[in-house]
Formats: structure tokens, C-alpha cells, sequence
């Protein structure tokens, strides 16, 4: 195993060797490094011409500067990483990847995972009720995604997304057909969803359309959407709702005892509500912070359901750590809502909350909650072109993936050995199911770290794709090389890892070295 | 168990009471491997309307604004300007009155004019024509080296498999976006065509290694070792015996690296390195013309519906051509289905059982 892994490593290193060998030579061809002193009339334009070839070396072949170059990133070995300067700035790259880096991430973490989990639950419903009306909706929906453009869809986001919705919360007018077309559809999709008989079809679509109605209704009539908010009877309600949900997918609700652990989960989470308040208060949080109480709310969740002992306690244990999880966000998001009012009322953002440029709202004086809430009104529009796009390709991978296993005789011989549906579905089914995509997932979050280079660039976002754009345009060589270093490194590591994956989800591939 | 020599579609097919069973065997019975494909491939509807409608595209498109010297019958071209109609040179074009409009008409400029009264059909007209000539050009650049490298790779082995598989890799590691604005800065203002031809240069890898995989597999088949046997050479074998019978793969991927290539042209274009002023194609329409959306959002809606109805007829086209190359996919009606047609079956048969005691 570790011969192989070496030896893949080995030819990999050569491969980044000559690719970044022959990407040099192309750019150096490709960049104009005079492109603004050609217009100039300046008497001394040969000196500048000059200086400009000194500054740049370029008096030296390009094989030379390659070599060059490929010293300095021989450096990063032993601590002294030099990846050259962005010439028109003068700056250093490797303090230009810093920000980039990290701006990246923050943009591509929770548009990943939103479009993962809502991808593979959508494929897997749209397996399960392949060849009915809902089938085709969702095929349908996710290659009209996937053909999106997606700097027309981020334009159109911009306009109605943000200066449109503005605009709505400023002045909010009710178009009660808008609505009562949302409420049909939501129970239209909740009808094909859920299939069944024609009885169970109507109840469904009567009862989702009527909540659907209702809840829109409720915001737009209360004034929710002009501060909204969660409070504690809402934590109840969307927790409580959670612990159901996820019952009902991790252990089936027939398993008195994972429910039990569910709900206890949540009662325990709301008792700890006030005084998470009075923590929030008192103390400034951060980021570890943060983690470090989310990690506590897992154990006591996993706790609850030890503690409930029974045949499997750890079916108990997983679900009560889910809730645990899930109840930990609703908290949390409780606690940056309260901030809107006093956010949406500072001079800087001028009650128009949704932005459209930038990772956050220049010289904004903040403590850690209305900080995340600003980063969240920033990311939100980016957030969603990311996921329309991604989400789709989730949803077809996972969506083929489940056909193809729940085709396989083992399946069959699950359901003539009497388990229930939901137990062939989720256990045989669904995870079999996820191997493929897997590998798919470890090679899509790494390389994500090289940016999304249009979204980026439209919404403003000074990430590693904007950087690549940027310095593309600027004529700059070294900035691009070590965004190509790096994003080849990581696609590297994608692939070793999404292998490294397959082979341990899959106990019929066996890796030999 | 009875032959049934299928007839032209819809013969056949009507025949009240015969079960589903033996409507899969008529399938199936007596056509070779191109009909199969074919059958399966027209019955599936959404490929069939994509691929009418990109031929209808395509055929608008070039006829009406012309190629090169030959004229179209449309009366302005996408580059001179003219005296704008409309305030702010909004389209001329107008719903039918059921529709909420003002009777239908087209007018001077259906999808209006631009800032210094271009006329925007002709422009998105000469932007779909450029595109969809990129995409065409990607696409067979692409097949021809996919299935050239990955045919010598699988057919060959050894060392050649390894440095042509290197290559490979190498050109899978970077994204084709970064590798393409890269190309597209080299090449993108020279001309549409060049482009074309540097983005066909970076989309084959896919291909090269499905084509190697299948020729790796068949390569070791009975009927390869029966030409070797009677000498047949290399070329002849791969050409005659291995290439049709990689022909399912080899299309369905150049169906999908089309779509690829006609996102790729169009981002490349938006981004500013692909087809640059005053060349057009649909991302560069959308580039020069994103600033005014406040202003003249016709001008971003009208390339941007293009852009999005051709890659949604080739994803659909594509994915037809996999289902039907596909043995395992296997169309099972619904329950629905099933169920109307037993009870067809028993009305019928109650209706012979009927007859059958009234005579």
C-alpha cells in the first residue's frame, strides 16, 4: 500500500514538473508584459522599455526563469517559500494566496455541503420514483441547472436577488397569486415525493399546500421577512421537527427508544437556551468557540441516547447526536438573526442587507455575531449560483448511482427477507449508493479550493479565482504559476484521495501495488 | 415462441393485448445494433425535441444573417449602426393580445437595439452561428484526438499506454477553464476558428481514457484474435473490428464534451479571453452587455435564452444517446401503465370469451 502510494506520488511530482514546465513557456508567450507602455508617447520610452525588461529579467531565456522560478517554490521544502512578486503591485504572491486562500474557502464550505446534501436527498427521492411525473420534474429542473450559464444566472441574481429584494423589504407589497402558485407547487413536489396511493397523494398535496400557504402567509403579513427572527417557541418547533426527520431517516420512527433519545435531545437543547443566551451575551465568542460548544452539544446528544441503554444503543446515540447538530445550528442561527434589526439600521448598510460585492462590508464595526451576519448577507447570493450549479451534478450522479444499486440482486434478497423498506433503502441501498459519489465529493471539495472563477469575479470576490483572473489580466506571470502549482497539487491530492476512498468503502477493490 | 418481424413503427406497436413481455421481444427481434440504437434512441422523447430544435437553430441562425459573403434574409448585419426605433431602442417585437400584449407583431428590431442602435437580432443571430461553429469544431478536434490517443493506448499497451496515459493526466489535473483562458489569451483575438481549434486541444482527455478502457477490454474478445489469426493488420483491426464497437461510447462522450465545449466558450467569452470585440458569440453578447441590464435587459436575456436552450438540447440529446447505447437501461412502464394495460387484456379477453359463446 505504501509502495503504491509512493510510487503514485513519484510520477505525479514528474507530471506537475512538466506541466508547469510547459505552462510557463505558454504564458510566457501568451502575456504581454508592455501592454501599457505601447500607447504611451513619453519622450523616454526606450528607457522605459528598458527598465521594464530589467525589472521583469526578461533579457534572460525563459528557460532560465522557469529554473529560476522553480527554485524559489524548491524553497517552500525547507520554510523559505518564494513564488515571486505580482510586478504591477509589488506584492508578494505568497501573501497574496493567504487572503485568497482563505476568502476561497469561507465561499466554497457551505455551498459544497448545502448542494451535497440537498443533491443526494433530491437523487435519491427521484431514483426511488423513477419514471413518475416528479422523476421528470427533477430531470428536467437539474439539466436546466446544469445548462445554466453561470455568470447570466449571477447577473440575474444581482438584479433580483439583491437590488429587487431590497427594494421588497423597503417597500413589501403582497402578490397573493405569487403566492398561492408557491403554496400549489410546494405541494405538488411534496405530493411526487412522497407517491403513494390516490388517497395518500391528495391528503399529501392538500396538507403541504395548506402549511406552504400558511407559513408564506404568516411571514409576509407579520412583517418576518423585515426582521426576522427565531426566538425559543421557533427553535421548539423547527428542532422538534428535525428530531423527527432525522428518526425517521437514521432509525425509522417505530424505534421507540432513537425517538425518545430525539426528543429528549431537544428538550435538553431548549432547557440550555437561556442560558446560551447569557454565555452569548457576557462573553465574546469565536470561531473554537463555537466549535468547541457544538462538539459539546454532539456528546450530550450521543449521551442521551447511551443513556436510554436498549438493544442498539448506538442507533440511539447516532440519532441523538444529529439532533444535537441540527438544534446547534437552529441556536445559532437564532443568535445572529437577533442582530438584523440593529445591522439593517447602520449607517453602512442603509437597510439594504443583501450585498452584492465583496466578502464584507467595508469599515463596519462589529463584534463576532453582526460580523457573521454581514458575511452571511455577502455570501448568500454566490452561495446560491454555487449551489444551482453543483446541486444539479449531485443530483444526477446520486440519482444514477442509487438506480444502478438498487437494480443488484442483494437488494431483492433484502426486501424477500422482510426488512422494511426503509431499512433496504437506507442501509443497502443509499450507502452502496454513495461510494461512487464519493470519490466524485473528494475530488470536487479539493479542487473547489481553486475557486470558482466567474462567481468570484462577478460578485467580487478576492479568492483564488478572482486572483487568476485578475493577474491574467494584469499580465502578471508569477501570481498565475502559483495559482496553477496549487491547484494541480490539489487535484493531485483529489484523485490519490478519491482512490484511497473507493478502496476502503469498497471491499471488492483491492488496491495492489 | 413465435417471430415477430417488426413492421414500420406504429404497426406493430398498436395491437391490443399483447403483454408487455413480448413487446420488449418485437423489440429486440431480427435488427441489428444501429436500429436498436436507433428505435430506442427516437423513442426517447426529450433527446428527440433537442435534437429538431438545435437543428432548427442552427438552421435560423445561418440563414438569417448569412455566412461570410452569402447574404441572409435578414435586413441589418450585427456590426453597423442604425437610427434607433423604440426609446432606448427596446424591441419592436410585441405579444399577441390573448398574451397581455398589444397584438403580435416582429417590427424593425424584434430584440431591440443596443446603446448605439445595433440591431440585437442580427447580433445574437451572428453569436449563436459563432458558437455553435465552436462547439462543432471542439467536439470533432476533441473526438478525433480522444479516440486516436485512446485507441493506440488500450490497442498497443506498454510503454506507449504509459506516456500517452501521462499525457493524459497531465492535461485532466488543471481545470479546462484555467487551461482554456490561458489558450484563449494566446489565440482568442485572432479569430473564432483558431480558438475552436486551441479548446479542442484541451477537451479530449475524457474521451481518450473511456476509448482506452474499452479497448483494453476488447482487445482480449474471440473476434479481435480471429482477425489477428487471418492477418489482418493493426490498422484494419482497430479501424474494422474495434472502433464500431466502441461506437456507444465514442458518441455519447463527444455528445456530452459538446456541451461542455459550448459552456467553456461561452464563459471563456464572458471572462474576456475567447472571442473578443468585434467578433461576437453568445458569452461575449452577455460580457459587453452586462452593465446595461438596468437599462436594456433585452440585450442579456435574449443571448443568455440562447445559450441556455442549446446546452439544454445537447445535454437532453446526450443523454438519450447513452440510454440508448446502454443494454441495462431498460424501459419498465410504470405501474400505472401496467396496470391499464391488464385491464386492457382482460377486456379483451372477456370480449373473445363473449364472442366466442355468442357464435
Amino acid at each position: 500500500m505504501i509502495r503504491f502510494i509512493l510510487r503514485r506520488m513519484l510520477a505525479s511530482a514528474a507530471i506537475l514538473l512538466v506541466l508547469t514546465f510547459a505552462v510557463y513557456h505558454l504564458l510566457d508567450f501568451a502575456m504581454d508584459y508592455f501592454f501599457d507602455l505601447r500607447a504611451s508617447t513619453s519622450p523616454n520610452i526606450d528607457q522605459l522599455f528598458e527598465s521594464r525588461r530589467r525589472l521583469l529579467n526578461l533579457d534572460t531565456p525563459v528557460t532560465l526563469r522557469y529554473f529560476d522560478w522553480l527554485a524559489g517554490v524548491g524553497g517552500c521544502f525547507i520554510g523559505q517559500c518564494d513564488l515571486g512578486t505580482a510586478w504591477v503591485s509589488g506584492q508578494e504572491v505568497t501573501s497574496q494566496l493567504q487572503g485568497a486562500i482563505a476568502n476561497t474557502v469561507k465561499l466554497v464550505t457551505a455551498a459544497t455541503l448545502i448542494s451535497i446534501v440537498m443533491g443526494v436527498l433530491i437523487g435519491v427521492i427521484s431514483a426511488l420514483r423513477q419514471y413518475t411525473g416528479f422523476d421528470y420534474v427533477i430531470t428536467f429542473v437539474s439539466f436546466l441547472l446544469y445548462s445554466l450559464p453561470v455568470f447570466w444566472v449571477a447577473v440575474l441574481l444581482k438584479q433580483y436577488g439583491a437590488i429587487e429584494f431590497n427594494n421588497f423589504l423597503n417597500n413589501p407589497v403582497v402578490s397573493w397569486p405569487v403566492v398561492i402558485v408557491f403554496a400549489v407547487i410546494a405541494g405538488l413536489f411534496w405530493m411526487g415525493a412522497i407517491g403513494g396511493d390516490a388517497r395518500r397523494r391528495v391528503i399529501v398535496f392538500a396538507s403541504a399546500t395548506v402549511v406552504t400557504f400558511a407559513v408564506t402567509a404568516y411571514v409576509l403579513l407579520t412583517g418576518w421577512l423585515e426582521s426576522p427572527r427565531i426566538g425559543l417557541i421557533g427553535t421548539a418547533l423547527v428542532s422538534a421537527g428535525f428530531a423527527v426527520a432525522v428518526t425517521f431517516a437514521s432509525t425509522g420512527l417505530r424505534n421507540r427508544r432513537a425517538l425518545a433519545a430525539a426528543l429528549i435531545t431537544v428538550v435538553v437543547g431548549l432547557l440550555l437556551y437561556m442560558p446560551l443566551q447569557n454565555l452569548f451575551y457576557y462573553v465574546e465568542m469565536n470561531i473554537p468557540a463555537m466549535l468547541g460548544l457544538l462538539l459539546i452539544a454532539l456528546v450530550i446528544g450521543a449521551a442521551i441516547g447511551i443513556a436510554l441503554r436498549g438493544p442498539d444503543r448506538s442507533a440511539s446515540a447516532r440519532t441523538g447526536a444529529l439532533t444535537a447538530l441540527l438544534m446547534s445550528i437552529v441556536v445559532f442561527c437564532d443568535r445572529v438573526l437577533q442582530e438584523w434589526d440593529r445591522y439593517v439600521a447602520m449607517p453602512q448598510i442603509n437597510n439594504r442587507p443583501i450585498a452584492t460585492i465583496g466578502a464584507a462590508t467595508p469599515n463596519l464595526q462589529a463584534d463576532f455575531w453582526m460580523g457573521m451576519l454581514d458575511s452571511f448577507t455577502h455570501l448568500l447570493l454566490p452561495s446560491i449560483a454555487l449551489i444551482l450549479i453543483s446541486f444539479a451534478l449531485y443530483t444526477r450522479y446520486e440519482r444514477a448511482s442509487m438506480l444502478e444499486v438498487m437494480n443488484q440482486d442483494y437488494i431483492r434478497t433484502a426486501r424477500a427477507k422482510g426488512l422494511t423498506e426503509r431499512t433496504v433503502v437506507m442501509r443497502h441501498g443509499l450507502r452502496n449508493a454513495l461510494i461512487p459519489v464519493t470519490s466524485v465529493m473528494a475530488v470536487d471539495i479539493v479542487t473547489l479550493i481553486g475557486g470558482a472563477v466567474i462567481t468570484e469575479t462577478i460578485f467580487g470576490w478576492s479568492g483564488m479565482g478572482k486572483l487568476f483572473i485578475d493577474s491574467m489580466n494584469r499580465n502578471e506571470l508569477d501570481p498565475v504559476m502559483a495559482y496553477i502549482l496549487i491547484t494541480g497539487l490539489l487535484a493531485i491530492a483529489a484523485t490519490l484521495l478519491a482512490d484511497f476512498l473507493y478502496g476502503l468503502l469498497d471491499p471488492r477493490i483491492r488496491v495492489t501495488s | 415462441m413465435t417471430t415477430f418481424i417488426p413492421g414500420p413503427r406504429g404497426q406493430g406497436a398498436e395491437q391490443p393485448g399483447d403483454s408487455q413481455d413480448s413487446i420488449e421481444t418485437k423489440d429486440i427481434a431480427g435488427l441489428s445494433q444501429g436500429q436498436i440504437v436507433l428505435r430506442r434512441f427516437l423513442r426517447h422523447k426529450g433527446a428527440l425535441v433537442g435534437l429538431i430544435t438545435i437543428a432548427c437553430i442552427a438552421l435560423f441562425c445561418y440563414s438569417a444573417v448569412g455566412v461570410g459573403p452569402i447574404p441572409g434574409w435578414w435586413q441589418y448585419n450585427h456590426y453597423s449602426s442604425n437610427p434607433v426605433l423604440n426609446p432606448q431602442g427596446a424591441p419592436t417585437m410585441s405579444l399577441p393580445a390573448w398574451l397581455g400584449g398589444d397584438g403580435f407583431a416582429i417590427g424593425q428590431h424584434p430584440f431591440g437595439q443596443d446603446d448605439i442602435g445595433r440591431d440585437n437580432f442580427a447580433r445574437v443571430m451572428k453569436g449563436t452561428q459563432i458558437s455553435l461553429m465552436v462547439m462543432v469544431v471542439i467536439g470533432v478536434v476533441g473526438l478525433v484526438i480522444g479516440s486516436v490517443i485512446g485507441a493506440l493506448a488500450g490497442f498497443y499497451r506498454g510503454w506507449l499506454d504509459n506516456v500517452l496515459m501521462r499525457i493524459t493526466d497531465g492535461f485532466i489535473i488543471l481545470p479546462t477553464l484555467v487551461v482554456g483562458a490561458i489558450l484563449g489569451k494566446m489565440v482568442g483575438g485572432a479569430s473564432a476558428i483558431a480558438l475552436a481549434l486551441a479548446l479542442g486541444l484541451i477537451l479530449w482527455p475524457t474521451l481518450a481514457r473511456l476509448v482506452r478502457g474499452e479497448f483494453l477490454g476488447l482487445r482480449e474478445r474471440e473476434f479481435v484474435d480471429a482477425a489477428r489469426v487471418t492477418g489482418a493488420s493493426d490498422l484494419r483491426i482497430m479501424l474494422k473490428h474495434m472502433f464500431p464497437n466502441s461506437m456507444g461510447v465514442i458518441i455519447v462522450n463527444t455528445s456530452l464534451l459538446m456541451a461542455q465545449a459550448i459552456v467553456l466558450e461561452t464563459a471563456l467569452s464572458f471572462l474576456g479571453f475567447g472571442i473578443t470585440s468585434p467578433d461576437v458569440s453568445l458569452g461575449q453578447l452577455i460580457n459587453e452587455y452586462q452593465s446595461s441590464f438596468a437599462t436594456r435587459p433585452w440585450l442579456f436575456w435574449w443571448p443568455g435564452l440562447f445559450i441556455i436552450v442549446i446546452a439544454l438540447c445537447i445535454n437532453f440529446v446526450g443523454d438519450g444517446l447513452r440510454d440508448a447505447f446502454d443494454p441495462r437501461q431498460k424501459r419498465v412502464p410504470s405501474k400505472r401503465v401496467m396496470d391499464r394495460a391488464a385491464r386492457r387484456n382482460a377486456k379483451t379477453a372477456g370480449d373473445a370469451a363473449g364472442k366466442g359463446a355468442a357464435s
